[in-house]
């Protein structure tokens, strides 16, 4: 019996984001005046799963969670950070990507939602980078290997140390037939641009470049001599923050452990309530209005930090959504709600429009933008709900247009006004997707009077045959008919395979222009997912399941 | 145009007259390799006439011709052992089919890598060991380090052989790189961890050149029988050359545990642990000469990788890298459902798992290495029992002072025993030389260049290079 062929699949356990640098066991945060140093010193005994051991830097869930708390925390924590430098703490290896044994024994859909989640840190680097004057760079102090050299990507500046061993490599083709999908192959060529030819060269090359050709080739930037190194990268380091618009001497707002407490089928969050309908196979993400009028002013803001209304509910929504993604798996279908005052949402939504280039509030927006493409890249059916007491006001109207489709009540079940919904400058320009664009404007990429129109009744209270006939949302089923509607409209959804809504919702969410998030959430995760699931990769003689065990994988040679 | 002739100048068995693709990289790497020797090599006789073994053949009157030589006019050749014909493939997945005369395109890289980790710890020794003529006790003994310098730059040339002829352009960039690492440097370091400590006195020498070559003979032993036959056939050869490395460590130690004993009898020393009797009268002290076996040992087993190791497990699947003495194994040389028995650290303890064999390649070449070094410990002991001292020298744990594998992470005495960090590191100098004893064994290192005579911490050999008589000059220091 070989012991490290068992499978561990459904072994990982409940998995908790609520994290902070105390309970880190893999990641420190240094910091020094302008610049930061995250460095990555793996606990290989710390595995999020049992089975494995985390050799080399390699990483897993558990790791990359820790990653993504670093990230937030650097941004709303520590406004004077301007530079962001990750090494390794472990002699000769940066990191050697995801461990693949971890990778060899998961669930097809935790190896799915384990890629995703890292993308989206990957891609929050680089939102980090290019919008919040916090950039970051890569010291690659050793080999940076597959997903190692993918996080260094990640960055806007790759430093590797000149030692005669240090390389980059993207091996997976070669060493593990999968793809280097935490955005290899597409930062390689879309954000590196490297010549695609010599991309097929570095792809194939399991011991990866170094030297000055990984330089030529434009893999990395610059190498560096070991005696050199330290001093090379704090002076890049200086460089990249003299250009940032972060301000000095600022406090930071401290991300306090998020509130949240389960009762049965009920999780409950400052805002948000999270309803799990085991039977019908739903979940209803109900977020409620503030409970007090908006602050004045960007002090007010700031003195009420994390408890300030949208980003308590923003940092709610992405527990939420994750926690749905990697711990509710069978639960199919998402329902949006909104309940309570519409007009002090509209007020809070006014506040941040006037105070976008404050850096916290900017930090909250960009916040709530990666959330909202988070729900983008859901696979589960989105649906709103607009009914009664309701308030997708400004950014809460944004759901309506990120979720497959919104249903309107037209007309009262109870004496309280009918549904209203009501748009804001947030909608127009500043809560952009993955493609680029607006929600809206994606939405009316062919018809642009429409997205004119739609700007045009910015402010307005729309009741529900207004909204549907500015094409707002979907269906407005009257009182009489709304129960039905619902209910047959979920029944029909939890009737049809998973995975061909899957496949449908996320081809159908994205229309409009390709970026390189598009295109890493779209055609390299779909292409990796189809990998995952041929035996080539994942069957008991496929290449990802026998590493390590000095087994070669045999291979069906038929193309595909 | 060629100035040289190379293929008349470097002995060979590899038709290098007709050879004209290696002849060309050759051509560029000759006088690189003549530079870095000239920089790299032993530090101040360069120029004089040393009496020294070349092989210029694999057969029995090739392999070992004696005669006065300067190092940079040594003929470095390019030797592989004869080719046995219809040789199979003894081992892995590929077991039964006939070996491979070209590298096989699905293993190219890991077996450049192979080739190259190998290729580096050669010329690696001679940078440790290039201050070593200055303090020779004798100019045997000189002769020795040097004979095993020429003879680590003729591994090298075996491997940059390989790399040159079956690697392409990668190849022939690699074999530069061989010549820009350096040992010990910070920049461009060699590549394996014990190739860039400091080899500073001769009893370090003699340390290394028992364990640390014999870890060379293992991995040289390991390749000898690889599915891709140059690989096989060159190492073969260099085994012949290994021997007398071994050889040069081994009585070398012996020799001084001869002397410091003799030392002891002579002065009436009684206590085998009586560090000062023994320095006042100028031999190297037992203990001392443990904590020297304790510290080579260790820092050799990191050599060997991680006991439980994917690349051993693929390269011995893959037929490129097998076991020691792999023919002579009694089982069905593919491991695919065998398990094998390897010390690893578990709930606190050190305890025997079994994993999955494949997997375990490298413990068990690190198990082969272990019992070759116990025969030597046996070998040295038998000094105490001729000079009737109660005394004997054992290998420390395998688990002590380990910087990678199973107990990188766990601070283990030389018994075995896991103790807390700070206790092993209070306690240190039980096991391991201190700086006064290195300085110690430092002060004693003196040039001595009388013929026939040796420093008075070690014994005269008990034979003479290639039957010579005791007061042989085997190194023309009068110019
Ligand atoms: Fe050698
Ligand atoms: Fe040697």
């Amino acid at each position: 019996m070989h012991k490290l062929s068992e499978s561990v699949e459904g072994k990982i356990g409940r998995l908790e984001f609520r994290t902070s640098p105390e309970a880190y066991r893999h990641w420190s945060i240094a910091i020094d005046g302008s610049v930061a140093r995250l460095v990555l010193a793996v606990d290989e005994h710390s595995p999020a799963a049992p089975g494995y051991e985390l050799k080399l830097n390699s990483y897993d869930i558990g790791v990359d969670i820790e990653l993504c708390d670093a990230i937030q925390r650097l941004r709303f924590e520590h406004p004077g950070v301007k530079t962001v430098v990750i090494s390794s703490g472990i002699q000769g290896t940066f990191c050697a990507g995801a461990n693949i044994r971890m990778l060899g024994t998961s669930s097809h859909s935790h190896k799915v939602n384990f890629c995703k989640f890292t993308n989206e840190t990957r891609n929050a680097i680089e939102d980090a980078s290019h919008y919040s004057g916090q950039t970051y760079m890569a010291a690659l102090n050793g080999t940076a290997a597959g997903g190692g050299y993918e996080l260094a990507l990640a960055t806007e500046y790759l430093m590797l140390i000149d030692d005669g061993n240090a390389a980059v490599s993207l091996p997976e083709v070669p060493l593990l037939a999968v793809l280097p999908a935490t955005g290899g192959l597409t930062r390689v060529v879309d954000k590196r641009k490297v010549r695609r030819d010599l991309a097929d060269v570095f792809c194939t090359l399991e011991e990866g470049m170094k030297g000055k050709r990984a330089v030529e080739w434009r893999l990395i930037d610059e190498i560096v001599p070991r005696s050199k190194f330290d001093a090379c990268v704090t002076s890049k380091a200086l460089e990249l923050a003299a250009l940032s618009d972060r301000p000095d001497g600022e406090a930071g707002i401290t991300l306090d452990r998020l509130e949240r407490s389960e009762k049965g089928d009920e999780i409950r969050y400052p805002f948000v309530t999270v309803h799990l309908d085991r039977d019908r196979r739903n979940v209803i993400l109900e977020i409620e209005a503030p409970d007090r009028d908006a602050p004045t002013d960007v002090s007010g803001i700031k003195r009420q930090g994390v408890d300030f209304w949208p980003l308590a509910v923003v940092r709610a929504m992405d527990d939420a959504i994750l926690h749905l993604r990697f711990n509710e798996p069978m639960l199919g279908t998402l329902i949006i709600r909104t309940s309570g005052d519409g007009d002090r949402v509209a007020a809070y939504d006014t506040l941040l429009d006037a105070n976008r280039n404050d850096w916290f509030v900017r930090e909250i927006l960009l916040y709530m933008q990666r959330v909202y493409k988070r729900l983008d890249v859901t696979s589960r059916t989105t649906f709103a709900f607009v009914e009664q007491g309701s308030c997708f006001v400004g950014m809460l109207a944004d759901l309506l247009f990120a979720v497959d489709r919104s249903y309107m009540l037209n007309g009262q079940l109870d004496d309280r006004l009918p549904a209203r919904i009501q748009l804001s400058e947030l909608n127009f320009g500043v809560l952009r997707m993955a493609n680029g664009l607006t929600r809206l404007e994606t939405r009316f990429l062919g018809e642009k009077e429409s997205l004119d129109n739609a700007r045009g009744l910015i402010g307005r209270k729309l009741e529900a045959l207004q909204a549907l006939e500015a094409g707002l949302i979907t269906h407005a089923p009257d009182d009489i008919d709304w129960d039905d509607e619902i209910r047959l409209l979920l029944e029909e959804r939890a009737s049809f395979s998973p995975d061909a809504l899957t496949g449908m919702e996320a081809n159908l969410r994205f229309a409009g222009p390709e970026t390189m998030e598009t295109k890493i959430f779209g055609r390299l995760s779909a292409w990796q997912n189809w990998i995952f699931q041929r035996p080539n990769a994942a069957g008991s003689e496929g290449a990802l399941k026998l590493y390590g065990t000095g087994k070669r994988a045999k291979y069906n040679r038929g193309r595909v | 145009m060629s100035e040289v002739d190379y293929a008349s100048l470097i002995p060979n068995n590899v038709d290098l007259a007709s050879d004209v693709r290696l002849q060309r990289a050759l051509e560029a790497w000759y006088p690189k390799y003549i530079d870095w020797w000239k920089t790299m090599g032993p530090e101040g006789f360069q120029d004089y006439e040393v009496y020294l073994r070349t092989a210029v053949g694999v057969d029995p009157e090739g392999w070992a011709k004696f005669g006065y030589v300067r190092m940079p006019e040594y003929r470095w050749g390019i030797l592989l052992a004869p080719q046995e014909q219809g040789r199979t493939i003894a081992f892995g997945q590929h077991k039964g089919e006939p070996v491979w005369q070209d590298v096989p395109g699905e293993y190219r890289a890991m077996l450049r890598r192979l080739v190259v980790i190998q290729g580096d710890t050669e010329p690696a020794s001679v940078e440790q060991q290039r201050f070593l003529g200055q303090t020779a006790p004798s100019l045997y003994d000189m002769r020795n380090v040097f004979q095993v310098n020429v003879e680590e730059g003729r591994h090298l040339w075996a491997m940059v052989y390989l790399l040159q002829k079956y690697f392409g352009r990668d190849g022939r960039e690699e074999a530069e790189d061989l010549l820009l690492r350096r040992s010990g440097d910070v920049d461009r370091p060699r590549i394996l961890g014990a190739f860039n400590e400091a080899t500073p006195d001769w009893l370090s020498f003699f340390m290394f050149t028992t364990f640390t070559d014999r870890d060379g003979k293992m991995q040289l032993e390991s390749f000898a029988n690889s599915g891709w036959d140059p690989l096989a056939r060159t190492t073969r050869f260099m085994l012949t050359e290994e021997g007398h490395h071994m050889f040069v460590g081994r009585t070398g130690v012996e020799r001084v545990i001869q002397r410091t004993t003799e030392i002891m009898n002579e002065n009436g020393i009684t206590d085998p642990t009586d560090v000062v009797g023994v320095r006042k009268h100028g031999g190297i002290d037992l203990p001392t000469i443990q904590k020297k076996i304790n510290f080579h040992y260790s820092v050799t087993l990191d050599l060997f990788g991680a006991e439980i190791s994917t690349n051993a497990a693929n390269s011995f699947n893959a037929g490129l890298k097998a076991r020691f003495h792999e023919p002579r194994i009694d089982d069905d040389h593919q491991l695919e459902n065998d398990t094998y028995p390897v010390a690893r650290v578990a709930d606190g303890q050190i305890q025997i798992v079994d994993v999955p064999a494949l997997t375990a390649i490298n413990a068990r070449l690190a198990d082969d290495f272990i019992d070759d070094c116990e025969k030597v410990m046996k070998r040295w002991n038998r000094v105490f029992q001729a000079q009737g001292i109660g005394y004997s020298l054992s290998l420390p744990h395998r688990a002590f002072n380990r910087a990678v594998g199973e107990f990188a992470d766990v601070f283990v005495t030389d018994k075995g025993e896991i103790v807390p960090e700070g206790e092993w590191h209070d306690r240190k100098h039980e096991w391991l030389a201190s700086d006064s004893d290195l300085e110690y064994i430092l002060s004693l290192m003196q040039l001595q260049t009388t013929p026939g005579k040796y420093a008075n911490w070690i014994s005269a050999p008990r034979a003479g290079i290639n039957g010579k008589p005791g007061d042989f000059e085997y190194v023309k220091l009068a110019a």
